[in-house]
């Protein structure tokens, strides 16, 4: 997993609330088999048209907001579907990070497995990224694992909350299977004391 | 003196297999429920790194997402779809895991045939990577939703690293009128609490109203406390429960049944267990209800309108906006003047047995509209021959309904069962998103029964009027 430590970009503001799992990466794109090559269909319905066209008055596609690479969005990113597929159009087209002040459980969870990271700030501290993003030419931002924090050039800057074994693995970019396996033996004995087929195994 | 836990409490308590400093704690698995979408590349990791299927016999496989409900038999046009199916059979037959595949008179939807095979059962730690998984819950069961890489976790270690959730009481007094169901209640609740009101929560439901219902009953509303943000909805098992579960394929038999059904009477919450949080309703108060919107959370009861923007708080304004102008509907509108192109009748949140029986009671007799178009689609291959063995699908059909093979179907329209632009549906499925049912659909979730009256009569009425033939 790619390391996630400090990372500087532009940020793109999305508007709204509650955007689901099915928003992000629309359902007609998930048989593929691969984790790769999801960028292209992100937010698929409303950057393009039914016919294809590209709609012009989407965020992602104001030229302010080109190679923005982190995003903004108002509460309960990432509800719905439990589709790590969110996960990896986000990501595969470019974003590092998305700022909300609040992250369904199982996106979030998503986010930590391929080096994505979800910022959790106040609904006041999204709202000011929020407007910065709209008002500001070349709005970028700061997110810094190591100190939990944002920052602009502006003068802002907030603290973010993260499960400190989330935040060790993402420094590192540590592949968490790896982890568990190193308590093979507790596994081992656990299976034993509860063979499959009894009550409380 | 011994300290009062709650059935989550226990339940994972009796599954830590490690707790490291620092880190979140390593539970075990007993359950890992398989399908083709969320798995390709979590076989692929396995793969690349060289890994084998922990517990091969703890895990099952169905097809459910992307199948066609045409009658089986007929190609899948699809070919990315049929792909898909390919290399889950494939990744199936490799890592030796029990596959019930598109022929198997058990195929049907993953969270249907748990339950129904009794594979699904009191106790347990079950995951899927789906969202779904809620579902299982009804059984005083742990279950959760994961994504792609946590699946991979599970089939190489048999465990997750958790973070250990909240609790949540959901405590539903008195008891449902008729024509008020199980999905009304779990519509109710989301309503009362919104999309993301558990997040972060492990919901019990308890109450009179909730031990009434039936296992039916209990799955559809712990299937949606996923729309409520919650990581996994539960009720504690009981006689319904163990009723429901004895006998079934892969119950437990003889002594060891015995012994399960002595250990699941424990799992119950301690009458003096704390949660983190209580949350009570009064059951007289609900109605049948009907999504006006683009979330589960945005309701009405049949007899309301449409909200008026401007008597929402703030925060909700914006949303309620976008989502009406993409259900094209004006605020102030009667429920019952919106009229339907569709109805789909199916689902991992109602289309169980008891879930059609009730639409067929409704449809018995009456004509479809000749504006709508409708389908029923059983959960499962079991649930579609215990439907026509009781003459149900006859019943649909005579009535104009088209009765269909099992799959999850129109509810995520992965397959070719989708809305066109601009139609509108009555769904009993559990997400009213933007496009979810088809690209332009426009989708108001609704119980069985309030599914099939607004088939028949063209648009949303309410149920508790209706004229039985």
């Amino acid at each position: 997993m790619k390391p996630f430590t400090v990372h500087r970009g532009r940020v793109a503001p999305l508007d709204r609330v509650n955007v689901d799992t099915d928003q992000i990466i629309p359902k007609q794109f998930l048989k593929r088999i691969e984790k790769t090559g999801f960028g292209q269909f992100v937010f698929n319905d409303w950057r393009f048209g039914a016919d294809g066209t590209r709609n012009p008055d989407f965020v992602l596609h104001d030229p302010r907001y080109e190679g923005a690479t982190v995003l903004v969005a108002r509460k309960n990113f990432g509800c719905g579907s439990s589709r790590e597929h969110a996960v990896w159009a986000l990501a595969d087209f470019g974003f590092r990070a998305v700022i909300s002040s609040s992250f369904a459980d199982i996106f979030a969870n998503n986010s930590t497995k391929n080096g994505f990271l979800t910022v959790r700030l106040t609904d006041d501290e999204v709202a000011t990224v929020m407007k910065r993003a709209q008002d500001i030419d070349e709005y970028w931002l700061s997110i810094d694992l190591e100190k939990c924090e944002v920052r602009d050039d502006q003068g802002f800057s907030a603290k973010f909350p993260v499960d400190e074994f989330v935040r060790h693995c993402l420094l590192n970019g540590l592949d968490d299977i790896g982890l568990t396996l190193q308590y093979d033996a507790d596994i081992a004995a656990y299976e034993k004391e509860h063979p499959l087929g009894t009550a409380s195994g | 003196m011994k300290i009062a836990r709650t059935l989550f409490e226990k339940i994972w308590d009796a599954h830590v297999v490690a707790t490291p400093a620092g880190r979140s704690p390593i539970i075990y698995i007993d359950l890992h429920l398989v399908h083709e979408v969320t798995s390709p590349q979590a076989f692929d990791g396995l793969r690349a790194a060289g890994r084998r299927v922990r517990q091969p016999l703890r895990t099952v496989a169905t097809v459910d997402h992307n199948i066609p409900t045409e009658p089986r038999g007929t190609p899948i046009t699809d070919l990315i779809a049929a792909k898909q199916i390919a290399v889950l059979q494939a990744n199936c037959k490799e890592f030796g895991i029990r596959l019930f595949d598109m022929d198997s008179p058990d195929q049907g939807i993953v969270h249907v045939i748990g339950p129904e095979l009794g594979i699904t059962q009191p106790g347990m730690t079950i995951v899927c990577g789906d969202s779904h998984t809620s579902t299982h819950g009804a059984f005083g069961s742990l279950a959760f939703g994961i994504g792609t890489s946590e699946v991979e976790h599970v089939l190489a270690t048999q465990c997750l690293a958790q973070q250990k959730p909240k609790t949540m009481k959901i405590d539903v007094r008195g008891k449902l009128a008729d024509g008020v169901t199980a999905k009304d209640l779990a519509l109710g609740i989301i309503g009362q609490m919104g999309t993301d009101g558990a997040t972060g929560y492990v919901i019990e439901y308890a109450g009179p109203a909730v031990r009434a219902l039936s296992m039916e009953g209990r799955m559809t509303l712990c299937n949606m406390s996923i729309e409520a943000g919650a990581r996994a909805g539960m009720v504690a098992p009981d006689e319904t429960t163990i009723g429901y579960v004895k006998g079934r394929k892969f119950a437990p038999k003889g002594a060891d049944w015995e012994k399960a059904v002595t250990y699941w009477r424990s799992l119950p919450s301690d009458a003096d267990a704390t949660f983190d949080n209580v949350v009570e309703i009064d059951a007289a108060q609900l109605c049948p209800f009907v999504t006006w919107g683009t979330n589960p959370g945005m309701v009405a009861p049949v007899t309301g309108r449409v909200p008026e923007i401007k008597a929402l708080e703030d925060s909700e304004r914006r949303a309620a906006e976008l989502a009406l102008q993409y259900m094209a509907l004006e605020p102030g509108k009667r429920i019952e003047d919106i009229a339907v192109d569709r109805v789909f009748i199916g689902s991992c949140t109602n289309s169980r047995i008891e879930d059609l029986r009730a639409a067929a009671r409704v449809a018995r007799g009456h004509r479809v509209s000749s504006n709508v178009r409708a389908m029923v689609v059983p959960g499962s291959q079991a649930v579609k021959r215990a439907a026509e063995q009781e003459g149900l699908h006859k019943v649909f059909q005579d009535a104009g309904f088209e009765w269909r093979e099992s799959g999850c179907s129109m509810c995520l329209g992965m397959n070719p069962d989708i809305l066109q632009p601009g139609e509108r549906c009555a769904s009993t499925s559990n997400r009213n998103f933007e496009g979810r049912q088809g690209r332009g659909g426009r989708t108001h979730l609704v119980s069985p029964m309030m599914a099939a009256a607004a088939a028949i009569a063209g648009h949303f009425t309410d149920i508790r009027n209706w004229k039985y033939q």
